[in-house]
């Protein structure tokens, strides 16, 4: 059986493997990017807190993603919920460092003029900053969706959804028939999976940059 | 518009000259029996009195105050320029009038009304804020950035429509040329004008501008300060102007507070008092050399009595213009095109070589003066004029008379000694007002103001 037949043959099985890995991926990263955001909103002023929320992001990112998911295991079980956690953890990083770039990067006059014309904390929050900051906040998602997209393989072990179940059942039963197409199957769905969503980031990042401040 | 401006003499919307608002009323009519100069008071005045008293700033951490008890009434309607070296402490005040910065001590009153415990959020949609490089909003349209205040103070979609476009007119871009622009499509000018149309767009009593002009180039700024000229002509709101360029000062100020360190008034008048009568040697310092070349800064060409020269239009028959040059030896005459604009000089040495026609003679009027510049263009303009003299126009450059030499000299002769006596006026006026003061210190005391040598 070669590669083509073998993806006909187990069309339906890598269909659901498909979805389930970008629909895990898509969630992930919506919860990562609500929380990466108002960590960074909430820190960026300070610059101990902010210190310390990129420093615990960096640290959950050096840990193995592997040794995550057995750490979880015990306290959260199999399946999605180790999965979820351990994805968003990782994708945090990015989108809080990003975000407290790009809040800082936000000239300080604008701020004051926001104050000055009788806007809100919370207004210039979200009027002004946010705005401002946000192509940074953007390119941090995507990197995360990136990284996400690599890590989500790896829950399977943990008996996560998604195109890591080929991969991993390929490589459990290596020798046999189709072994190796199960690999190549899950590797390459997950590239084109990564590929695509990232040309979709790449439109929404520009639909919802305004025009003033587009490179 | 729930809580925009309860008690400001501005209603909604009515920021036309036209609806004829009298000065807030009580406080503004006491300043303006005491004040100086009140001139701008009389009519459809939608500013509002602002009053500082002992307005004080220390920098925790700091021992000496950035502003020291800083005492101030500014008349509605007035703009009154706050000017001093760097570190004069200027600006902080000016924060403090919108509490940008918090007071440590001291009480600020706008319209009367203390606003020092007011909720500052709300206290600055009240007041108008136009910063240096403008501080517009890169990511929103011109549009979304001047009807930002509006729509906090919850006006209706339709209404800031209307307002934004009003706004656009009345700065002087075409609004459906700008309303979708980005700040970065415009020009430095350009964003200072919406940013100005920002400040004012929920019509507020009072402007606060914080060196709006220095980020510009020279001629841009000279056009900005022309337009305000007008703008303020039109509004007449009550402008806290923050400057380090004596110059402008001078140019939009209806009275100028010289400040020294830690925001000491050194002197508080009328541009033309400072001018001719500086306190101390810190001001004198300040004002900078050429004082009387400043004065003709403060004097419009329409404010002095042109000069007449004979003038003939095209189509006048040639031969009265030949005679007239004929009869008249020395003189030139001025000829108008056909809707009476300045269009050639001629003399009597023209008339030779006319050969009746007057298409080669003569010499073509290239620069004219307007009735608004001031005498400081006018003399620029003489000086620089081949014949010595300039021809003043009006409203679609039509003559309206000359302005050379002799008329400037003039001029500024009488200028200088109005101002001197003005000053001596003003001199008895304080000696006077301390007599009396000591007088009434000294209890019981017989003696009478009138009877001070």
């Amino acid at each position: 059986m070669n590669f083509w037949e073998f993806l006909s043959a187990r069309r339906d099985q890598l269909l659901t493997d498909t979805y389930q890995h970008a629909s895990a991926v898509f969630q992930c990263m919506v919860v990562a990017t609500v929380l990466g955001v108002l960590i960074g909103a909430l820190t960026y002023r300070n610059e101990r807190a902010a210190q310390i929320a990129i420093g615990s992001t960096v640290t959950i990112l050096t840990v193995p993603s592997y040794a995550l998911l057995g750490l979880l295991i015990p306290i959260l079980g199999l399946g999605v919920a180790p999965t979820v956690t351990a994805l968003v953890l990782y994708a945090l990083l990015p989108i809080v460092r990003n975000s407290i770039v790009g809040l800082r990067g936000v000239d300080p006059s604008l701020v004051e003029a926001g104050r000055g014309i009788g806007m809100s904390r919370l207004a210039r929050l979200v009027k002004v900053e946010l705005p401002i900051a946000w192509p940074s906040i953007m390119t941090g998602i995507r990197v995360s969706t990136q990284m996400s997209m690599g890590i989500l393989a790896i829950a399977a072990y943990a008996s996560g959804p998604g195109l890591g179940n080929e991969i991993f059942n390929g490589i459990s039963s290596l020798g046999s028939a189709n072994a190796l197409n199960q690999v190549l199957a899950g590797t390459l769905g997950i590239v084109v999976l990564a590929l695509l969503f990232d040309a979709a980031l790449a439109l929404i990042g520009r639909l919802t940059t305004s025009r003033g401040i587009r490179g | 518009m729930a809580d925009a401006e309860p008690d400001q003499p501005t209603a909604s919307g009515a920021h036309e000259a036209a609806g004829a608002h009298e000065a807030t009323g009580a406080p503004g009519a006491k300043e303006a029996a005491a004040g100086a100069h009140a001139a701008t008071g009389a009519h459809g005045v939608t500013g509002a009195t602002i009053e500082l008293e002992e307005l004080t700033k220390i920098y925790p951490g700091t021992s000496q105050p950035a502003v020291d008890a800083i005492s101030m009434e500014i008349n509605a309607g007035e703009t009154v320029m706050l000017v001093g070296p760097s570190g004069s402490g200027k600006s902080t005040t000016l924060k403090m009038i919108n509490r940008l910065i918090e007071p440590t001590s001291g009480r600020i009153k706008i319209a009367g009304e203390d606003v020092t415990g007011l909720d500052p959020v709300k206290l600055r949609r009240r007041i108008g804020y136009s910063i240096q490089s403008s501080g517009l909003f890169p990511h929103m349209t011109v549009a979304q950035n001047i009807g930002q205040v509006p729509k906090m103070i919850g006006w209706s979609r339709s209404r800031i429509k209307n307002r934004v476009e009003e706004m656009l007119d009345l700065v002087g871009l075409d609004p459906r040329e700008f309303h979708d622009r980005y700040p970065r499509q415009l020009s430095g000018g350009q964003q200072q004008r919406v940013g100005v149309a920002r400040a004012l767009a929920a019509d507020p009593p009072v402007l606060l501008m914080d060196e709006p002009f220095g980020a510009v180039d020279p001629i841009t700024r000279d056009h900005l300060q022309d337009e305000l000229i007008r703008l303020q002509r039109e509004l007449h709101k009550t402008i806290v102007f923050v400057t380090h360029d004596f110059d402008e000062a001078i140019k939009l100020g209806d009275r100028i507070a010289v400040l020294r360190e830690r925001s000491v008034i050194a002197q508080f008048d009328t541009p033309e008092a400072i001018l001719t009568n500086p306190t101390d040697d810190f001001v004198s310092g300040f004002v900078g050399a050429g004082a009387a070349l400043k004065r003709l800064n403060l004097t419009r060409v329409r404010d002095v009595s042109a000069a007449e020269v004979p003038v003939f239009s095209v189509d006048d028959p040639l031969e009265r213009i030949f005679s007239h040059l004929r009869e008249h030896g020395g003189s030139e005459l001025l000829l108008l095109d056909r809707r009476r604009r300045p269009y050639k000089w001629l003399r009597r040495s023209d008339l030779t070589r006319a050969r009746g026609s007057l298409a080669r003679v003569g010499s073509l009027v290239t620069h004219t003066v307007g009735r608004e510049a001031t005498l400081r263009d006018a003399l620029e303009a003489v000086l620089t004029d081949s014949g010595g003299r300039v021809a003043i126009t009006g409203r679609h450059g039509q003559y309206e008379g000359v302005v050379d030499m002799e008329t400037l000299m003039n001029s500024v002769h009488e200028l200088l000694e109005a101002d001197r006596l003005t000053a001596i006026e003003h001199r008895h006026d304080l000696e006077r007002l301390q007599a009396a003061d000591t007088a009434a210190r000294l209890e019981g005391g017989t003696q009478t103001p009138g009877g001070q040598e």
